[in-house]
């Protein structure tokens, strides 16, 4: 445990080493917020409300995306694959810690500090331009940040996947562009999941990525209420736990390819 | 100048003949860029799944819009894209071999590479323009069809040039490069849509100042015969030649500024 915030603490200050970076990422997810947000606006010139969104659900929709972006990486990453291709891997095997254990630790430090910095204040300056809704129930907020940390574990164990494609396959941008692209139609971070059509609704939810983006905004504007968000917290955990398991069988037989290589 | 461009038709082929040697990884990216891009036209096809229209504008036009922006945009990035590497160039010091050279430093950093695998993207902008064909009944006739052409090439302009220009924040702040985003992808997302939606200071921004509306939208409104939901004069429709050029000078401008401005890191 004590393992595992320190490689938290050392993913946060990685991060917060670069604050221009930082203003300049949150510049332009706030710039996109605005179009976005004036571009989903202009549907309820024709309906007051679209898949059980309201006006302000779907401008607090856009903006609680917007703060996502970087706090669960939506756009992938390729630092394991990197790792994989370089052979660096080895080095991260021969450590007396858990690749993926570390992985995770640090990406929750990662997390905190996005969410902090690139999460909050595009959302901040979204409720100043628009009427956006807020939960009034405390317990509701609390489900919020709870759903947000699965999201956080589900898009880190989802992005850890896609990178062990790099075991096997030479050209593993191809599977982690494709990775990517799955990841933002599904999750719901282009349009909400309830603006789907029927049949693309149902790929949707038997995939996790709902679990990355729709989940925790569902609970935040109050979409999912009640008992149901017993259950869908219970369906985050459920595929942080089975994408973990799959990282974790997709580690251990590329290990042994790794080996056998080296050999 | 024919000289410039007969180094730079050098500099382009062997960097398009080094990226064709790994044909599958080639054909891959070209793929990969093709899904990346139709994203956001999920998005609009989802939309509409909802509306009928959004403000005036059909879904039909809406494609109209997307896809002359989707096949500009592809077009400027195989020219300029590579500038998202311009702070790599500072950061390393390259940029400062490349003030030691007998060629302008702007020429050197885009003939530096071509981003071939942006067919991909020029390819979706082309699909979603059949798509847009075929659901539209555009009235063809001498004028609209030479304003489609000249609008895709005035576009790509347009977009290179704001490119460039917001690129320039580089020599200021070696980590800025994703300020530029907002306006060079934010301009293209911004262009996909009508600009109507969006509220009057965007417009003004994003629309005007920096004149994202002359890619697509003003010139689609001549092309499709609409009426402008935002009453502008029609003078507007046929002006982004002018715009374009415009926007080179002030691009030029920007850069020459900047370059002088830039002080190594190397001291």
């Amino acid at each position: 445990m004590r393992l595992d915030w320190e490689l938290a603490r050392r993913g946060y200050r990685r991060y917060a080493a670069y604050p221009a970076a930082t203003v300049a990422g949150l510049f332009t997810n706030t710039v996109f917020g605005f179009l976005r947000g004036y571009i989903l606006l202009a549907l309820y010139r024709h309906r007051d409300v679209v898949g059980g969104y309201d006006s302000a659900d779907a401008l607090t929709y856009v903006w609680l995306t917007q703060g996502l972006i970087a706090t669960i990486y939506i756009w992938g990453w390729q630092e394991l694959a990197l790792r994989i291709r370089s052979g660096d891997v080895a080095i991260d095997l021969a450590r007396p810690v858990d690749p993926l254990r570390a992985g995770l630790a640090f990406d929750f430090g990662r997390a905190v500090y996005h969410a902090l910095f690139r999460g909050v204040p595009p959302i901040l300056f979204g409720a100043l331009v628009f009427d956006l809704t807020a939960p009034s129930n405390p317990l509701v907020w609390l489900a919020f940040a709870l759903s947000v940390a699965f999201a956080i574990g589900v898009s880190f164990s989802w992005r850890f996947l896609y990178n062990t494609s790099a075991f096997w396959l030479l050209h593993y941008r191809g599977a982690t562009v494709m990775a990517m692209i799955l990841a933002n139609l599904f999750s719901g971070f282009i349009v909400p999941v309830a603006f789907f059509p029927g049949w693309l609704k149902a790929i949707a939810y038997a995939t996790p990525f709902p679990a990355m983006v729709q989940m925790p905004i569902d609970m935040f504007v109050g979409k999912t209420s009640g008992i149901d968000v017993v259950e869908a917290l219970a369906l985050q955990v459920f595929w942080l736990v089975a994408l973990l398991a799959l990282c974790r069988g997709a580690l251990a037989a590329g290990v042994r390819k790794l080996v056998i290589q080296g050999g | 100048m024919g000289d410039a461009l007969a180094v730079y038709g050098r500099l382009v082929s062997a960097a398009i003949r080094s990226q064709l040697q790994y044909r599958l990884s080639f054909v891959l990216d070209v793929v990969g860029m093709f899904l990346v891009a139709s994203l956001d036209f999920a998005a609009v096809l989802i939309i509409f799944h909802n509306v009928p229209r959004l403000g005036t504008f059909s879904v039909g036009e809406v494609a109209f819009l997307y896809a002359l922006s989707a096949m500009s945009f592809a077009l400027a990035e195989f020219v300029v894209g590579h500038l998202d590497l311009l702070n790599e160039y500072v950061r390393t010091g390259t940029f400062d071999v490349m003030l030691l050279r007998p060629r302008g430093t702007l020429f050197q950093v885009v003939s530096a590479d071509f981003r071939l695998r942006r067919l991909g993207q020029l390819l979706q902008g082309v699909a979603v323009f059949v798509y847009a064909l075929s659901v539209l009944d555009i009235h063809w006739n001498a004028g609209r069809v030479a304003m489609t052409l000249l609008t895709v090439i005035c576009g790509a302009v347009i977009f290179s040039a704001v490119w460039v220009f917001v690129i320039c924040v580089v020599f200021w702040t070696v980590e800025g490069t994703e300020t530029a985003n907002a306006f060079t992808y934010g301009g293209q997302f911004l262009t996909q849509y009508p600009i109507d939606l969006y509220s009057q200071w965007l417009r003004r921004l994003l629309g005007y100042a920096i004149p994202m509306s002359f890619v697509a939208y003003f010139p689609a409104l001549y092309v499709l015969d609409k009426e402008d939901p935002l009453g502008l004069p029609s003078f507007l429709r046929f002006s982004s030649p002018l715009v374009a050029v415009v926007a080179v000078v002030f691009a030029g401008a920007m850069w020459r500024f900047a370059v002088r401005h830039y002080r190594s890191a190397g001291g």
